[in-house]
């Protein structure tokens, strides 16, 4: 046993008791914390995998922007400290149950499928490849989503501040 | 203790995709739903990258459906902050059952 095999284990069971604890607590603002551990535990296996990039960008996107933007929310709608109504005991159990069914149905399919393993040479997940492949528009390059992943930003920006703006005539 | 590999990946993104499916059908918040739905694109991420890391290593296909779930992720999360919190103003609570009626 490892170094590595130890520090997997750790982030494997800050991220699941995390996010167990994240959909069961009743305290909303906690919820988002715990979410935020989860969150930062997977981040933590990305770089346990030696995928850099993917953890930075995971690190940048969800735990620096939507957490934050989850915690303003959760400020702008609720009275921070109060709990959340109790759960109807009956939804809670049907919901375990359906999700225990599904877990087990996905791990029985797991344990019986046999992976293929490409015999290809591996290549280095730098962030100089990345950024070849990304803005490639040979073969197997990605400059067409890239793009279609900008305007969809755009959109999103724009549909955002639509949303949000306060309708002139306000009738109530 | 085994030294893991894709099959201990793939088993946490299996727990945290369905840790994610109960928060979405518990809860009755709006804010806390989306931070299910969080939860389930997460463990689709990690789902991509450890086939990327153990199956198709010599590809980086896996690593850029991560990026743009993860832009896309983005996008969803502001566009739905900006729907709960205009039906926070309409409605005064952002509870689903509160929430029956798309216009105001």
């Amino acid at each position: 046993m490892t170094g590595a095999t130890i520090i997997f284990y750790l982030l494997a069971a800050l991220t699941l008791v995390s996010g167990l604890l994240a959909v069961t607590t009743r305290m909303i603002f906690r919820a988002a914390i715990y979410l935020l551990f989860c969150l930062i535990g997977i981040a933590g296996i990305y770089f346990w995998l030696q995928y850099q990039f993917i953890a930075a960008v995971q690190i940048v996107v969800y735990v620096g922007g939507i957490v934050v933007l989850i915690i303003f929310s959760i400020f702008l709608t609720q009275q921070a400290g109060e709990k959340l109504p109790k759960q109807n005991l009956g939804r809670q159990l049907y919901s375990m149950l359906a999700v225990f069914c599904g877990l087990a149905l996905a791990l029985v399919q797991l344990a019986q499928y046999e992976f293929v393993i490409t015999d290809g040479k591996p290549v280095e997940p730098t962030v100089a490849n990345i950024g070849k492949q990304m803005l490639g528009v040979d073969n197997g390059g990605y400059a067409l989503p890239f793009e279609i992943v900008s305007i969809l930003l755009l959109a999103a920006l724009v549909g955002c501040i639509v949303i949000a703006l306060k309708s002139k005539t306000e009738t109530a | 203790m085994i030294q893991p590999g894709l099959y201990h990946i793939l088993f946490i993104s299996a727990a945290l995709f369905f840790i994610g499916v109960y928060g979405f059908f518990t809860r009755r918040n709006l804010v806390t739903m989306l931070m299910s739905v969080e939860l389930i694109l997460n463990s689709v991420n990690l789902n991509f990258i450890a086939f990327n890391k153990y199956l198709w290593f010599d590809k980086m296909d896996g690593l850029f459906f991560s990026i743009f779930i993860i832009a896309i992720a983005a996008a969803e999360a502001a566009v739905a902050i900006a729907i709960i919190i205009n039906l926070y103003r309409s409605h005064k609570s952002i509870d689903v059952e509160q929430a029956e009626e798309l216009r105001y």
